[in-house]
């Protein structure tokens, strides 16, 4: 069956369910179109575990960042009806001012995160305070009308949802086709909460203890600015009317600034609304933690190099703000480095990979030894050595297995020391080495930190560090090495500790050592004698300079040295560590390729230089120049670059023809009859209509035959 | 000699008052106070060119000067002082082109057909002809030295300027009363005069010249190239330069001038398939790149992205290959987005339809879209594949459209790939939209033309669907009485007669009456009225009011279309 036809554009293949495939295929296309298909499924299945591993834990994280909100939403969320529940004279009294209570919920421009939050939202609100809760979007409400059927809609399925015995009832409403109305509303809560009320209290303690009695309804507004201003006035104005007959908090999303609220809505409206604001964690909060507990983690054996975190890095902050795309970004780096990388079933937790080294098949082993750190290292062994390496496969598997051993203790030493270094950095003026740890993870990542200029600079910096900062440093890197897993930091706390030690005690030598020039001091207040004082002045003058250091300083000097030492031996970029490929994903141009394209430039380049794609050698021209054999839209383009905002088709023609019958090498007098050829007609005819459906042009009633160029400056 | 330094002058005269066009063109259309001064400006530097023919006949060196003067002119509008500023380079000269002339196309059009795709190096042997496309020579003496220059060219290069100037002064011979460009403002008369008797000149001289300044060494740098930094300086500048005047400057020449048919879909298509087709095998090699992806597409669709391919050249025969290699065993639905009256509707329809084998109607395409988000959903072994050629296809780019399209691709077992061919395509999609898609982007330039995507489109040079008009015609007609049939035919007759005359305004009513009653075809002008609103209704016949408030009837059929009528009336008759 043919996909075009003049009369349909839709076409539905529908294979005999027979020939229908069953389920799980995504493993079969992981292997297909591939070489070495072996281990494959082993790698499929390492690639979908690691990935189910770090989703959930992104989610834990969202969850643990939105905590704190939704327990205050939900605080707020009680209190503002608790007079409803008590005593319901006295909350109506109140309620006749008529204000709604509404939570301004502030999210931040990062749109795509929002959703999530709001899903999550809703799910709390309904564990823990009411079971109406309803969202809408202002796309699906263009008109108060189908703000309200929505709302209904949402609340009746709710409802049915609650109680599985009065289904049917509900079920008798929604098909009714209530008119859907403020009135009607009002009605179906007040036989709701009478049902569950008088029914069987005993009964509905059972089922959800935790709402009350008269649960109130959440109307959550998921984007507040793109709703009409119409409706949302109107829509507070009725329910304003209608507040004192059900409890109604809304929920503003709103994802640039409070003052949307008063800027839409005029005095009289916001006046109803009774609002509390609230605000979401910033997205570069959410970001810094998901890098922190994904990335400078061992939990998970996967990595992003240098190049690549930087990708992921510029898209969050240029492009969108979105965690959800840094994750996206991540996910297609584990399915691409699954993908490319045969090494990567080795890319799981040490004791499996250790297992997996004793199985690998010989190409397996040919795959290890064509790895370039792997060279690297076999080149810095003894020749005996060499030759088993490159030789013996049961050899090579357990040098393979130190290796990877050796990574693994690489790892475990990085990340402490890292945030050690961090910890100093932060510390200093200007950040020299960046004010986030994911900036100074991408330094340390690239190339060798302790060689850069900026390192020097931050060196110097720390070595000027008043005493009190630096033991609070101190403090807090032993913290954080006592908090590590790795066994080897136990010298290094000894080591950090005695450094504390010694300035408590130092503390107490320069109280001597106070105490000693106060008494010179004393001393100087004794000499009256011009010339002593002259003496002892310039004395003291001479100590000041000659004593350069100060114990403190000595101090000083020597835990900067800790430092820097611990950053030289433990800090070594990733690309130096042998077997970093079989972790690492570095292809940072694929990540680029597809998650931030430039298709402009790419249609560009195709119709400025096709020699980039056709790899002709007639194609091969200058720059800015193409060549006459170029394919016939490449030459209507040039051609059509040359011309200002309108363009005379015939001109255009005629310049064609005279580009393609130059090389055909047609004998001029064969064309010299004023009639082009028909089929370089037609061939211009092509070009040109591909030009339009490209969007360069468009047909224009100025002037006859002619066509308006809808770009400028040949881009 | 005398004579012939008059032919000189004129010579002279017709390039610069060409110039001065250009000029005019360029900067605001300032009054005739400015023009005028613009003019006296032009007549001095006429002086001056011809005071400065007398001191040197070193061509080159006048023509560097010449435009130099040129950019002085156009630069400082009013003041001539500049002309002894600095020497202006090659590369002055060629950034100059910047600003948009009507030649522009031609020349360059000579100029890559010169450039050689065998890698032809122009050598000096050119230089010896220089003279002949100065600004000084005189026609006659320019023609005699361009058929030189035609033998000499044709040893290294083809012979195209010589052929385009053919070309280009063709038609305007052809048309001797009017000029070949219309300045779209009125001009002074003698200017005007000048254009007229020039315009030939101008076509003859401006191309060759230029194309042969274009390989001096002078100009190593191409002139695009210098074009394209130029533009990168005051692209914004030029752009509402461009836009502010609402007068163009382009040749008035039309196709009809060329007398060629339009071509319809048929024969265009028989046409193509005869053209050659060009780098098969580079375009084999690309085809294959893309294709060794395939199963890679499919892993990336099953993990819950979705596919955008865009690059040059359609994709909708990778698509296909796509389709019928992974595809064949799993539900899926192909859109063809290009197609003219493709909607969400249609799209939402056949999913509900044909894959959820669902009957009932919907309100709005929101149910609909809900009803499927729903069913997929609850059955997560359904799984439906969504292949859409040209997402940005005009019917599918609104934000309603891409909203509905996008939350289809958002739920995890329908699979979106989706091409894209538009250069502003990527802006039909905000935040939230591209993260319902999730898009990965693939760039598949394939250099394939796009067939089958324009084939419906409704260009500018294909003949609208005639032969449909055509038979819509006959079945519409056939249905009617004889005497109906009769009444139509001879208006059609009528208006065939007329086909030549430009003014023809239709048949007025009563003429039509008159004739109908001749031929015993009605009996009462109701009788013929209530005919003509049948016609109407099927939009066979149309109807205006003249100035003098006659009603005049008009047949909105091209005149090609009614003749085959005709004929093929007369056939069954």
């Amino acid at each position: 069956m043919s996909t075009s036809s003049v009369s349909k554009g839709c076409f539905v293949f529908k294979p005999s369910s027979k020939k229908r495939r069953i389920s799980s295929p995504t493993a079969d296309y992981f292997s297909e179109g591939k070489n070495d298909s072996e281990d494959s499924g082993l790698r499929f299945a390492t690639c979908q575990l690691l990935w189910k591993q770090i989703n959930s834990e992104t989610e834990k994280i969202q969850e643990e960042l939105n905590k704190q909100l939704f327990d205050n939403l939900i605080s707020f969320l009680r209190q503002s009806h608790s007079e409803f529940q008590t005593k319901k004279t006295e909350w109506m009294c109140r309620m006749k001012t008529s204000e709604i209570p509404t939570a301004a919920l502030v999210l931040g421009v990062n749109v795509t995160d929002h959703e999530v939050t709001f899903k999550s939202l809703s799910e709390v609100l309904q564990d823990n305070i009411t079971p109406y809760v309803v969202s809408l979007q202002a796309k699906e409400c263009p008109g108060i009308k189908h703000l309200l059927q929505k709302l209904m809609g949402q609340l009746m399925d709710r409802c049915v949802d609650v109680d599985l015995s009065e289904e049917e009832e509900c079920v008798n409403i929604s098909q009714k086709k209530i008119r859907c109305s403020m009135a009607s509303l009002s009605k179906w809560y007040e036989s709701v909460t009478k049902k569950t009320g008088s029914e069987t209290p005993s009964k509905k303690r059972t089922s959800s203890s935790r709402h009350w009695q008269f649960p109130p309804i959440v109307v959550i507004f998921k984007d507040m600015e793109s709703f009409t201003t119409k409706v949302l006035q109107d829509f507070i104005i009725i329910s304003s009317q209608h507040i004192h007959e059900f409890p109604l908090v809304f929920i503003f999303g709103i994802a640039t600034s409070p003052m949307i609220i008063h800027r839409l809505l005029p005095h009289s409206v916001s006046s109803l609304l009774c609002i509390e604001l609230f605000q979401s964690l910033s997205c570069k909060e959410h970001l810094a933690t998901v890098i922190d507990k994904l990335l400078l983690t061992t939990q998970f054996p996967f990595k992003l190099s240098e190049k690549v975190l930087q990708v992921l890095i510029n898209i969050f902050l240029y492009h969108d703000f979105s965690v959800q795309n840094f994750i996206k970004g991540f996910q297609l780096s584990i399915v691409e480095h699954f993908y490319s990388q045969p090494l990567s079933m080795l890319c799981c937790q040490l004791l499996e990979a250790k297992k997996r080294v004793n199985s690998l098949s010989h190409n397996q082993c040919e795959n290890i030894r064509g790895l370039p750190s792997f060279r690297r290292y076999v080149e810095s062994q003894i020749s005996e050595k060499q030759i088993a390496l490159l030789t013996e496969d049961s050899f090579l598997k357990e040098v393979t297995q130190t290796l990877l051993e050796d990574l693994h203790i690489y790892h475990e030493n990085y990340f402490p020391v890292l945030r050690c270094l961090h910890v100093f950095t932060t510390s200093l003026p200007k950040y020299p080495l960046g004010k986030q740890i994911r900036e100074l993870h991408c330094a340390c990542l690239g190339k060798r930190v302790w060689e850069t200029e900026e390192y020097g600079s931050a060196v110097q910096l720390l070595r000027m560090l008043a005493k009190a900062e630096l033991v609070a440093i101190l403090q807090k890197c032993v913290e954080i090495f006592t908090s590590s897993s790795g066994k080897q930091f136990s010298n290094t706390v000894e080591k950090l500790e005695e450094f504390l030690l010694r300035f408590q005690n130092l503390e107490a030598e320069t109280n001597e050592v106070q105490d000693v020039s106060v008494s010179s001091q004393k001393e100087l207040q004794k000499k009256t004698d011009l010339y002593h004082l002259q003496k002892t002045l310039l004395e003291l003058k001479e100590s000041k300079r000659s004593k350069k250091l100060t114990k403190f300083e000595m101090l000083r000097f020597e835990v900067v040295d800790f430092i820097d030492s611990l950053v030289r031996s433990y800090l070594a970029p990733a690309e130096m560590q042998t077997l970093n490929e079989v972790v690492y994903f570095n292809t940072a141009n694929i990540l680029r390729e597809h998650l931030n394209a430039a298709p402009r430039i790419a249609l560009h380049t195709a119709l400025n230089n096709p020699y980039c794609y056709l790899k002709n050698q007639t194609l091969k021209s200058d720059v800015g120049c193409i060549s006459n054999t170029a394919p016939d839209i490449c030459i209507v383009y040039k051609l059509h670059l040359e011309c200002g905002r309108l363009i005379n088709l015939v001109d255009w023609l005629e310049a064609f023809s005279t580009v393609v019958t130059a090389v055909e090498g047609t004998d001029p007098d064969s064309v010299a009859t004023d009639q082009v050829d028909e089929i370089i007609h037609a061939r211009f005819i092509r070009a040109v209509s591909e030009l339009e459906l490209l969007g360069f042009i468009k047909p224009s009633k100025q002037k006859t035959d002619h066509v308006a160029r809808l770009t400028w400056g040949g881009c | 000699m005398s004579q012939l330094e008059l032919k000189r002058n004129k010579v002279l005269e017709a390039r610069f008052v060409a110039d001065e066009d250009v000029l005019k063109h360029i900067s605001d259309n300032g009054g005739v106070k400015v023009r005028k001064d613009r003019a006296q400006l032009a007549l001095n530097v006429k002086r001056f060119v011809k005071k400065l023919e007398n001191i040197s006949d070193d061509d080159e060196a006048q023509e560097i000067l010449e435009e130099q003067n040129y950019v002085a002119v156009l630069g400082a509008c009013a003041e001539d002082s500049l002309r002894n500023g600095p020497s202006a380079g090659g590369g002055k000269i060629y950034s100059f082109q910047t600003p948009k002339r009507s030649g522009k196309m031609a020349e360059l059009a000579s100029e890559l057909a010169q450039t050689p795709g065998k890698n032809v190096t122009f050598d000096s042997s050119q230089y010896p002809e220089k003279p002949a496309s100065t600004p000084q020579s005189s026609k006659k003496y320019s023609a005699s030295n361009k058929a030189q220059l035609k033998s000499k060219k044709n040893e290294f290069v083809s012979t195209t300027p010589y052929r385009l100037r053919k070309r280009l002064t063709a038609p305007s011979l052809r048309s001797d009363s009017e000029s070949d460009y219309s300045a779209s403002c009125s001009e002074e008369e003698e200017e005007d005069k000048d254009h007229k008797e020039t315009s030939d000149v101008i076509l003859d001289q401006k191309t060759p010249s230029k194309t042969r300044a274009a390989p001096t060494p002078a100009s190593k740098k191409t002139p695009a190239k210098k074009l394209k930094e130029e533009m990168m300086s005051n692209l914004v500048e030029e752009y509402f330069e461009a836009h502010s005047s609402s007068k163009v400057l382009t040749s008035d020449r039309t196709l009809q001038k060329l007398q060629k048919r339009k071509l319809d879909q048929q024969t265009l298509l028989v046409l193509l398939n005869k053209a050659p087709p060009a780098f098969t095998a580079e375009l084999k090699e690309l085809n294959q790149q893309h294709e060794s992806l395939f199963s890679k597409w499919m892993l990336q669709l099953h993990l819950g992205f979705s596919i955008v391919l865009y690059g040059l050249g359609s994709k909708r025969d990778l698509l296909e290959k796509f389709r019928t290699s992974l595809l064949q065993d799993s539900v899926h639905l192909v859109v063809n987005g290009f197609f003219p009256s493709i909607t969400v509707r249609s799209i939402l329809n056949s999913i509900t339809e044909e894959v959820l084998d669902h009957v009932g109607t919907f309100r709005s395409p929101l149910d609909q879209l809900d009803l499927i988000m729903k069913r997929f959903k609850e059955d997560s072994s359904v799984e439906l594949y969504l292949l859409i050629h040209n997402l940005d296809s005009k019917m599918l780019r609104g934000d309603k459209s891409q909203q509905i399209l996008a939350q289809l691709a958002s739920l995890p077992n329908i699979h979106l790939i989706a091409s894209i061919d538009h250069i502003n395509a990527p802006l039909m999609w905000d935040q939230a939209k591209q993260s319902l898609y999730n898009w990965l982007w693939y760039e598949t330039t394939t250099f394939s033309p796009y067939l089958e995507e324009t084939s419906y489109e409704n260009s500018l040079l294909v003949q609208q669907s005639g032969s449909l008009a055509l038979s819509s015609l006959t079945h519409v007609l056939h249905s009617l009485t004889p005497n109906a049939r009769g009444i139509f035919r001879l208006l059609a007759q009528y208006h065939l007669e007329n086909k030549d005359n430009p003014s023809y305004p239709g048949l007025s009513f009563q003429d039509f009456y008159q004739r109908c009653r001749e031929a015993f075809l009605v009996n009462s002008d109701l009788t013929l009225r209530a005919q003509l609103t049948e016609f109407r209704d099927h939009k066979l016949i149309r109807t205006k009011r003249g100035t003098d408030g006659v009603e005049y009837l008009l047949i909105p059929v091209d005149n090609g279309t009614l003749t085959d009528f005709l004929e093929k009336e007369d056939e069954d008759m």
